[in-house]
Formats: structure tokens, C-alpha cells, sequence
């Protein structure tokens, strides 16, 4: 019951306020959606603390069936819930943030008169979110895949005047289902793998799938896919690509990462919840939910190590230079998403789901900030418009330092002191050092230098902010005010999660009491010696993220504080290289030649030469065109030229029956 | 209640209708809108009798049921009518669909209401009539008598351009018409009988199977229709009335698919499976082909008319995969877009009766003066590009799963269909639903009257309804599938064997 009330009472706050929110008010909408929130945030922790935290068995799971779905041969699917650690987690990360990005924007979106539609909007996204975490089956992850996207979509797209926010909404969708393209049919090659798409089949079925070494049908073709005929290892190798593809569209990674930064085109609280806590790491959970699957194909994690990597580096190259607050913020979501594959491609399931856990709280705190700096700015997003705003929103300054110190891993070493991201982050650095996949070497080092990075734009969004001189104009400056307490109370518990979050749950996650919390919700080997390992890497290993942090701080306020005018000399010096971050590789570009573009021209060409030109020229329209010859002399005695038809039908049939008489008096 | 002829009532019960219209004055005010009432309850009584099929239905019986048999003129052709888990649904979707075009031509048709009427009641005869035939000669003069009605509509109320686009669609269908005719005789010839249940058992030899299967595809795909046969569908749309583009999306496409089902894939399994590879290409063809076509449309309805194409593209591709789930997957995306394909043409006509034109470009911003109207056809949107929750989803995903189960590059290349469908629908939507209300024209636009609500609302929660218990429809036609299914494979392993015995 507890489990059907967590899922569906944001349902029914989006049915309330969506379908009455013009007759109960605004103020009714909010406080509706909000307080159901605040119900299923509470509920959210009790489970975490009954299923997570309590004793139990190894493989325990819970199984909420609700209806029935699609029944088809062997497709059987139901709605249902399977709860276990891991969606315990996904529930207090999901229903925490999601409760306080719905009370935050009680205050943040005071003067917008669509209040009702915006709060029902989150709570449609909780309620898809929630669906997703729960799902007991790939059909039902789908539906929340597809849900959230849809949210998202409705999202971004939620200040529907403006072109840039339709069109990045529509940019989201489309992206995302190039990776929903490769998702659904990952689900099919499951489907024909195991025979049904349900977690609990799959996962009994693939302990024991593929055939021991030597075995006599170690190599036989299983399945072909795609013209190539694969034997069980390479099949599974293939399945876990497609379905991989879906989590990097979900979660913006390298090649689908596109629609996030211009997804920031939404309201901001939604940048924290949908494209920094929650949604995007749905990617993430699909891969550690999948885990035994994954696990089968050292291929397939080898190419989650590399693009996570990949992404990791790229996004914090690009972030560099941005000069809006919010897609640098955007930016460094993206990269962290990337230290979240890396922990999954290297096998270290606990900590990439204890980086999303982390990441959810300063996220969602640096984002919830960084509205609250628009907020008292007049909505200027532009940080060189801002600068010296410190002395005027003392508390939004203080929590979003909280919020970078937890980003950016401050701690002391070898001790467990720490903010949240140094306990999370520098695990996964360790993790891909000690890791034996083959990408170890390539991981480490691209996470290392992106922790540089991530140090030093996160400290340069802090100082253009925050100090120096105002840059915003008189009139800005004299009106910047700190947000009312609706807004800054949910910052003090962000901030409180962004603080303690490392240290409480480090040993639960990936720590001693490992086994005793997961229950074998995720992929354990029987002898995971890499659990082990990364508390043994090298001391310098164990320094590098620290380190690439301080060399970050200190670049930034080099550059920012002490000698302002550097940045802009390098950006001149270097000018290629500036443009091309500063243009985000140019992906937007090459993307818009090779696919929009080009689909356009392609749907222009065959609908006016392929149909028009030679379908119709040389079919219908040749013919017609002597038929209307003819009927138009008709047409003069009378207008019966559609009776026509019907005549030669008649006849057609008069014929057909003659025909059968005589056949039958033969 | 058992004796009951009630597929025969359900049949003919709009010819009650017509012969009430025939008599009645349909002009002046008065008279308008007596013909509209006696239509409106018409079709409503109709649905609320054909209702009463899926109540008597018997989901565990894969036959034919509520059967009638009479013998006709001593020639072996007999009144054979008969559902089974394939059609009934179908029947059902038919009766249903026609209130809607009533009450859509409400205002919009201002001349000839009783004859534009008594064409849709006759024309709901005789598409009820195509699925519950039993007797193949009958099947066929109801599937060609479906298109005299239509013809018609198009001609008679359609746009400016509607003698081309008529004629259009009478040149496509006239070659599949004569070749499906000589095929009903050959199978007659050949199995002594015109009795569909007959030859469903029968067998037909190898290669007659062959000649008898292209001459169905000829009939069959340009109904449906398949690349490169669909360029009559657009054209069609575009000058049809709103209620013409209902029936047409929502019921006469599937007159194809039904085909496809009950005579190439039950009776010619052998040249089915043959013929398979060609029907997949094409239907790939026609997913991505369409899809970019659609992409690129200046008018609404055009847009959602290649978009249908594109849809039908996986229920062609959904029944030549012949397993159950490619099967149901099929049957299930015809009824859907039923629905959907239905209600998009319907929130065209919407906007259409304000201002009366379908250019795309005519439009922007109405989601501010049309609220309500900007989530309907949002819902319909997803449901188009197959969001889970939806109607559309459940037939596109088990049409893509039964076909990677046969060959996984149809189902890859049918996955674009995924990512295309995105792109033009919400491009689409984008372009006249979102941005800032400019144009002084739209301006003055009202949101959905009382009589818009009341045909867009029931189609909502039927397209959410669907997406969220699909069970009833899976109910109805798991045992006819399972064997259609069944026999299918028992025919091609008979085939085979044969075939080793020989060599």
C-alpha cells in the first residue's frame, strides 16, 4: 500500500491541479501538489530505512502487482512495483528533490500566471519518474523512460512564447528517442534472448547464460542480428550496446548530448530537478538495474568506461568558457553523468549509484542557487553581467559555496572528512585506477584532468558571480534581494545532503556494509575483488583528485580574482581553441548539416520527385489524364461521370454471378 | 437473444436511417436538423446494438461465431455472415467511429445534408458488411461497394480539387479491383466453393498460391496503403470532408489489413511467407520513406495523411511477421490509429471550421486562446508518435518485437520510424500550437465548443484507456490469433515437408 501511495499520489496531484487547476485557484494547485509531495517524501524514507537500511536476506525483493498490461504470446507484462535497495534510493533521491523543487517554486514562479499547469507538469515528471524506478519490466521502465520525456518536453517547452524554449523541447524529445530507437530495440533483443522482458526471468536466467568455456555450444549461433549470426556472449555484447544507447540519450552522454544544455531554456527549478537530480540519471539506473545483463558482456562495459570517460572530459571542456550560469551548471551535469558510466563500465556499480545519490543534493543545490541568483538579478543569466553580488545575497552565497565545495570534493585526505562529491567522486577515480578493464588507464586519467576542470569552472562561475565588481547595470544592482524563505528552505536541506550525504552513506554503498544494503540488488561477482581494491590504490592515486582540485581553485582565482584580465588575453591568444569550446565542439553545427538539414532536403526530395514527379506523373496522373479527356465530353451531357464506377461494378458483378450459375449447373 | 440475427441488425440497422432521410425534407433549418438527429441516432443506436457482439462474444473460441447461413439464388453463393477475434473488433470501430462523423459535419457540411448522410449510413452498411462476411463473393461486393459511398463524399463534398483526388483514388483501386475478381473466381474454380470458412481450410496448391496472393496485393496494398500505391491517400484526405478523413484514416485503411489477414495469410500461407521479404521492404519503405515525406508537409492534413501511411507501414510489416505478437501488434495499431489517425483528422477540422484553411503556416500560438484544445491534440500528438500510455505505443512496440523475432534489419529500419515520427509530429505541433499568438486572424479563435468536447473528449480517454488496459482487445483476439498463427506455421512445415518427399 505504502508503495501504490508513494507512486500514484503525485498522480493524483497532477490529475488535481491539471485538470482543475483554473477552478481552484493557483495557490490551491501549489499547495495540492506540494503537500502530497511532502507525503511521499516522508513515505519515500520510511521505505529507504525498512528496505535499505534494515537487516534482510540477499536477494530480497518486494513485488506490488497493480493490472494488467500486454499479453501476447510470450510478451506478458503487468503494471507492477519491485522494490528494492536500489529503487529505495531512486525513491529518497527522486521524492526528496522533487518535494523541494515543488516548494522552491512556489516562490520562484510567484508571477507566472500558469502556476497550475507548471506544478502539475512536476508532478506528471515525479509520477513518470516513480513509474521508472519501480518498474518491475522493461515495457513499464519504458513507459517512465518515455513519461519523463515527456514531462521533460513539457518542461522545457513551459514558457511556450518564446521559439528557443519550443525548440529546445522539441530538441530534447527527438534526441532522446535516438536513444529510445536503440532502447526498444535492446528490449526486442532481450525478448528473443530470454523469452520475456521481465526483470525476474532475465536476471534467473542470466547467472547461468552463457555456457561455461569449452562448453560444446560455447559457440553456436544463438541469433542473428543485423546480418551478423552471434553466438551467446556477442549477442548479449549486442543487446547491452542497444540498450546502452538508450541510457546515453537519456543522460546526455557523448554524441546524444546535445538537447541538454539548451534544455536550460526551462524554468530553472526544473534544470534541478528533471536535468540535474532525477531524470538524466535515469540512464544510470537503467545500466545498475540491468547489472547482471551488463555484466555478461565485458564488451559493452568497455564502451560505457570509454564514452562515460569521454563525456566526462568533453563536457568539462566545454563548460570551461560558457558564459551562461546556467549551462555551465548544465555543462558540469553532463560530466558527472560521465563519472557515473565510468563507475558502471569498471563494474563498480555501489559507487556510481552513490555519485547519483550525492549529485542529486549539490546539484540540485548549485541549480536551486543559481535560480535564486536570477531570481534577485531580474532574470539575467549571463555572468558577465553579474559579479560582486555577495554582500547582497549573503545566504545564496553561502549555499552555493556549500554546493561547489560538495562538487568540486573538498576534504581532507585519508581521513573521512569530506563533502559529499569528495567521498563520491574520488571513489570512482580510485575505481577506475584499480579496475581491470582495459580502459582503466584511459578512464583514470580523463577523470582526473575533468575533476581539474571541474574545479576550476565551478570556482570562475562562483567568482564571476559573486565578486568582484557589478556588472549588472544600476538599475539591476539596486533592486537585487535576497528570496523569501519559501525559497531558501529547501536550499538549508540541500545544503545539509550536500554536506553529510559522503560521510553517513560511504560505508553503506560501497564500503563494509556493502553486501548487508544492496541485497543483491546489484551485480556482485562472487569474488568482486575490486570492492577491495580500490581501498588499496596508490597513495598518489588516492591524491589526484585532491590535487587536480587545488591546481583548479587556484587556476580560477588566478584568473578571476588576481589577474581578471587574463582570460580574456588567452582567449585572444588562443583563439581557435576558445571558439571551438566556447562553441561546444561544434556538435550543434555538424548536427544541424548532417541530420536536420539533410532529413529536411531528403523529405522535400522524395515528396516532390519520388511522389509527385514520378510516382504520380508516370501512375494516376498519366492515365487520368487521358481519362479526363474522355469524361470531360461526358461531363457536358451530365454529370454522371461517378456513377460510372458504379456501372462497371455492377456489371463486374452481374458477370461474376452469370459465371457461378452456369459453373454450378455444369 | 441466441437467435438473434444481430450481425445482420448491426449491418443494416443505417438503412433504417436511410429510408427515414429518403422521406424527410432536408431542407431549411428545420429540416437540417431533423436529418441530423435521425442520423446522429441512428449511428448511436447502431453502436449501441453492435456493442452487444462484444458482449455475446466468446473470447475462448478462435472460430467464426454468431453465425447466419442462407442459401442465395441456389448458385453456391451463400448469405454467410460471421466474427471472429479478427473482425469483431473491427465492427465495433466502425459503429463506433460514425457518431463522430455525424456530429462533425454538424455545421461544416452546408449543402445536401440528407444525401451527404444517406451516403455515410450506406457506406457504414457496407463496411460493416466487408468484416462480417463469410462468403467471399459477398466479402467482395461489400469491399467494392465501400468505395462507391466514399467516392462520393469526396466527390460531391470534398475540396476544390476533389474530381482529381477522386479520381485518384478510383484509378489505384480499379486495377486491384479486376485482379481481385479473377482471383475470387480462380479460388473458386479451384475449391468448388465460395464459402470463406471453406477455404480457409482448404489449401490451395503451391503455386496457384503465388498468383492468387499478388492478385490480393494488388487490391489489398493499395488500400492499405503500401509505397508506392499511397499517393491516392493524401490527395484523398486533403479534399475529403473532415467525417470522409475519419472513415477513411479510421476504417477503410483497415479493410486492407483485414485482407491481409484473412485471405493472404490464412488461405495462401505458403506464397505469404514467399512473398514476405517483398512486404517487409515495402513496409520499411513506406515507415521511412513517408515519414520524411511527412516531415516536410505545408498542410495539416496531408501531414497526418502520410503519417497513416507511415503507421500502416507497421501493421503490414506486423502481420507478415506471422507470430503472435507481430499479429496482435498489427491488429491492435489498426485499431488504434483507428482512434488516434481519427481524432487528429477531427482536431483539423477544428481549426479548419474557424478559419478555414489547412496551412500549416496559417497557424501559430493557439495554445493561448485554445487551451483545451492544445491538450487534446497534445494527447493525440503522443499517441501518434507512440508514447507509452498511449493507444499508439502497444501496437508499434509489439509490431517491432514480432518482427525482430523474424528479421532484425526490418525491425532496425522500422525503429527510425520511432525518432521520424517525433520529428514530424512535434514539428507540427510546434509550429501550430506553441509560439506567440501574432496572427490577427487567429486571434479572435475560440477554444472547443460543447459539441467539439463532446466528440474529442470520449477519443482522450479512449486513447489513454488502450494505453493502459489494452487487456480487453488482447482478450478478444488471442485465440483467433493464436490460430491464425498456428495454422500458419502447420501449413509451411507441411509445405516443407512436402517439398523434402518430392526430392
Amino acid at each position: 500500500m505504502i508503495y501504490k501511495a508513494i507512486v500514484f499520489l503525485p498522480l493524483i496531484g497532477f490529475l488535481i491541479a491539471g485538470l482543475f487547476g483554473r477552478s481552484i485557484g493557483s495557490k490551491a494547485s501549489e499547495y495540492v501538489t506540494s503537500g502530497l509531495m511532502i507525503i511521499v517524501a516522508v513515505l519515500s524514507w520510511i521505505v529507504f530505512f525498512n528496505v535499505a537500511i534494515a537487516h534482510g536476506e540477499a536477494g530480497e525483493v518486494i513485488k506490488v502487482p497493480v493490472m494488467r498490461w500486454i499479453q501476447s504470446g510470450g510478451i506478458d507484462v503487468e503494471w507492477a512495483f519491485r522494490v528494492d535497495t536500489l529503487t529505495a534510493i531512486m525513491f529518497v533521491v527522486v521524492n526528496t528533490v522533487s518535494t523541494l523543487v515543488h516548494i522552491y517554486s512556489i516562490g520562484y514562479m510567484h508571477h507566472d500566471p500558469h502556476r497550475p499547469r507548471f506544478f502539475a507538469y512536476l508532478s506528471l515528471f515525479t509520477f513518470a519518474m516513480l513509474m521508472l524506478i519501480t518498474s518491475d519490466n522493461l515495457a513499464q521502465m519504458f513507459f517512465g523512460w518515455e513519461g519523463v520525456g515527456l514531462a521533460s518536453y513539457l518542461l522545457i517547452g513551459f514558457w511556450f512564447k518564446k521559439p528557443s524554449a519550443s525548440a529546445a523541447a522539441m530538441k530534447a524529445f527527438i534526441v532522446n528517442r535516438v536513444g529510445d530507437f536503440g532502447f526498444i530495440l535492446g528490449i526486442a533483443g532481450l525478448f528473443v534472448l530470454f523469452g520475456s522482458i521481465n526483470f525476474e526471468t532475465i536476471f534467473a536466467a542470466a547467472a547461468s547464460y552463457l555456457p561455461a568455456e569449452g562448453a560444446t555450444d560455447a559457440t553456436q549461433t544463438v541469433v542473428n542480428i543485423f546480418g551478423m549470426s552471434l553466438d551467446k556472449a556477442n549477442a548479449i555484447t549486442v543487446v547491452c550496446l542497444l540498450l546502452f544507447m538508450g541510457a546515453m540519450g537519456k543522460s546526455a552522454q557523448f554524441l546524444l548530448h546535445t538537447w541538454l544544455p539548451d534544455a536550460m531554456e526551462g524554468p530553472t527549478p526544473v534544470s534541478a530537478l528533471i536535468h540535474a537530480a532525477t531524470m538524466v540519471t535515469a540512464g544510470v539506473f537503467l545500466v545498475a538495474r540491468m547489472s547482471p545483463i551488463f555484466e555478461l558482456s565485458p564488451d559493452a562495459l568497455l564502451v560505457v568506461t570509454i564514452i562515460g570517460a569521454i563525456t566526462a572530459f568533453f563536457a568539462a571542456t566545454v563548460g570551461l568558457v560558457q558564459n551562461d550560469i546556467k549551462r555551465v551548471i548544465a555543462y558540469s551535469t553532463c560530466s558527472q553523468l560521465g563519472y557515473m558510466f565510468v563507475a558502471l563500465g569498471v563494474g563498480a556499480y555501489g559507487s556510481a549509484i552513490f555519485h547519483l545519490f550525492t549529485h542529486a543534493f549539490f546539484k540540485a543545490l548549485l541549480f536551486l542557487c543559481a535560480g535564486s541568483v536570477i531570481h534577485a538579478v531580474d532574470g539575467e543569466q549571463d555572468m558577465r553581467n553579474m559579479g560582486g553580488l555577495r554582500p547582497h545575497i549573503k545566504i545564496t552565497f553561502a549555499m552555493m559555496l556549500i554546493g561547489t565545495l560538495a562538487i568540486t570534493g573538498v576534504g581532507i585526505p585519508f581521513t573521512p572528512i569530506g563533502f559529499a562529491g569528495f567521498f563520491s567522486k574520488d571513489v570512482i577515480i580510485e575505481a577506475a585506477y584499480a579496475s581491470h578493464s582495459p580502459a582503466s588507464g584511459f578512464a583514470f586519467t580523463l577523470l582526473v584532468i575533468a575533476a581539474m576542470f571541474t574545479s576550476f569552472y565551478s570556482w570562475r562561475l562562483m567568482f564571476l558571480t559573486f565578486f568582484g565588481k557589478p556588472r549588472a547595470s544600476h538599475e539591476v544592482m539596486h533592486h537585487v534581494h535576497e528570496s523569501p524563505n519559501v525559497m531558501l528552505i529547501p536550499l538549508y536541506v540541500l545544503a545539509v545532503g550536500a554536506v553529510l550525504a559522503g560521510v553517513i552513506f560511504e560505508g553503506m554503498f560501497y564500503g563494509e556494509e556493502y553486501a548487508e544494503f544492496w541485497k543483491g540488488a546489484l551485480f556482485t561477482a562472487q569474488h568482486n575483488e575490486l570492492l577491495e581494491e580500490f581501498h588499496h590504490v596508490p597513495a598518489l592515486v588516492a591524491l589526484s583528485p585532491f590535487i587536480a582540485m587545488v591546481i583548479g581553485f587556484v587556476t580560477a582565482w588566478y584568473f578571476y580574482i588576481k589577474s581578471p584580465e587574463t582570460p580574456k588575453r588567452l582567449a585572444t591568444s588562443q583563439q581557435v581553441l576558445y571558439k571551438f569550446l566556447l562553441n561546444k565542439w561544434y556538435f550543434d553545427e555538424l548536427y544541424d548539416f548532417l541530420f536536420v538539414r539533410s532529413a529536411k532536403a531528403l523529405g522535400r526530395f522524395l515528396w516532390k520527385k519520388g511522389d509527385i514527379g514520378v510516382i504520380d506523373n508516370y501512375g494516376p496522373n498519366g492515365v487520368a489524364a487521358r481519362v479526363v479527356d474522355v469524361t470531360n465530353r461526358v461531363v457536358k451531357l451530365q454529370s454522371g461521370y461517378l456513377y460510372h464506377y458504379a456501372f462497371a461494378m455492377m456489371i463486374g458483378i452481374a458477370a461474376l454471378i452469370t459465371w457461378m450459375m452456369l459453373g454450378s449447373s455444369m | 437473444m441466441t437467435d438473434w440475427p444481430i450481425l445482420s441488425t448491426v449491418t443494416f440497422l443505417p438503412l433504417v436511417g436511410v429510408l427515414l432521410l429518403l422521406f424527410m425534407n432536408g431542407e431549411g433549418a428545420n429540416g437540417r436538423r431533423n436529418v441530423l438527429n435521425i442520423s446522429l441516432l441512428t449511428t448511436v443506436a447502431t453502436f449501441v446494438v453492435s456493442l452487444f457482439i462484444w458482449i455475446g462474444f466468446d473470447n475462448s473460441n478462435p472460430g467464426f461465431q454468431m453465425v447466419e447461413k442462407h442459401g442465395w439464388l441456389s448458385t453456391g453463393i451463400s448469405y454467410h455472415l460471421g466474427v471472429d477475434g479478427i473482425s469483431m473488433l473491427f465492427v465495433i470501430l466502425t459503429t463506433f467511429l460514425m457518431p463522430f462523423c455525424v456530429l462533425a459535419s454538424w455545421v461544416s457540411v452546408e449543402k445536401r445534408i440528407k444525401e451527404y448522410m444517406i451516403a455515410f449510413l450506406l457506406l457504414e452498411v457496407v463496411m460493416v458488411g466487408v468484416f462480417v462476411a463469410l462468403d467471399i463473393v459477398l466479402f467482395y461486393v461489400f469491399f467494392e461497394a465501400t468505395l462507391i459511398p466514399m467516392f462520393v463524399i469526396i466527390g460531391v463534398w470534398g475540396g476544390k480539387d476533389r474530381v482529381y483526388a477522386s479520381y485518384k483514388f478510383f484509378l489505384y483501386t480499379l486495377a486491384g479491383s479486376v485482379l481481385t475478381m479473377l482471383a475470387i473466381m480462380a479460388m473458386y474454380w479451384q475449391a468448388g466453393t465460395t464459402d470463406m470458412t471453406e477455404l480457409l481450410k482448404y489449401g490451395f496448391p503451391v503455386g496457384m498460391q503465388t498468383w492468387l496472393w499478388l492478385a490480393f496485393f494488388a487490391a489489398f496494398s493499395v488500400k492499405m496503403p503500401m509505397w508506392p500505391v499511397h499517393t491516392w491517400l493524401p490527395d484523398a484526405h486533403v479534399q475529403a470532408p473532415t467525417a470522409g478523413s475519419v472513415i477513411l484514416a479510421g476504417v477503410m485503411l483497415k479493410l486492407g489489413g483485414y485482407g491481409f489477414i484473412r485471405f493472404s495469410l490464412s488461405m495462401l500461407p505458403v506464397a505469404s511467407d514467399y512473398f514476405a521479404p517483398l512486404v517487409f521492404t515495402l513496409s520499411v519503405l513506406a515507415i521511412i520513406y513517408t515519414s520524411l515525406v511527412a516531415l516536410m508537409q505545408e498542410d495539416m492534413k496531408k501531414l497526418i495523411a502520410y503519417s497513416s501511411v507511415a503507421h500502416m507501414g507497421y501493421v503490414t510489416m506486423g502481420i507478415f511477421a506471422a507470430n503472435t505478437q507481430g499479429l496482435q501488434g498489427a491488429i491492435f495499431q489498426m485499431l488504434s490509429h483507428g482512434i488516434v489517425s481519427g481524432a487528429l483528422f477531427l482536431c483539423v477540422g477544428v481549426v479548419y471550421d474557424r478559419l478555414h484553411t489547412r496551412d500549416i503556416a496559417a497557424y501559430g500560438g493557439l495554445v493561448n486562446n485554445m487551451p483545451k484544445y492544445a491538450v487534446a491534440m497534445m494527447i493525440f500528438t503522443m499517441a501518434n508518435v507512440g508514447l507509452p500510455g498511449t493507444s499508439g505505443f502497444v501496437g508499434e512496440f509489439l509490431t517491432i518485437i514480432g518482427v525482430f523475432r523474424v528479421n532484425t534489419w526490418v525491425a532496425l529500419f522500422a525503429a527510425t520510424g520511432v525518432i521520424l515520427s517525433a520529428s514530424y509530429a512535434l514539428w507540427l505541433y510546434r509550429r501550430m500550437i506553441f509560439g506567440a499568438l501574432d496572427k490577427e486572424s487567429l486571434k479572435s479563435m475560440l477554444d472547443l465548443s460543447g459539441r467539439e468536447k463532446l466528440i474529442l473528449y470520449p477519443l482522450v480517454v479512449l486513447t489513454i484507456f488502450f494505453g493502459v488496459y489494452p487487456a480487453p482487445v488482447f482478450d478478444a483476439t488471442a485465440a483467433s490469433v493464436d490460430l491464425v498463427v498456428n495454422n500458419y506455421s502447420a501449413a509451411l512445415q507441411a509445405a516443407k515437408n512436402l517439398a523434402l518427399n518430392v526430392h
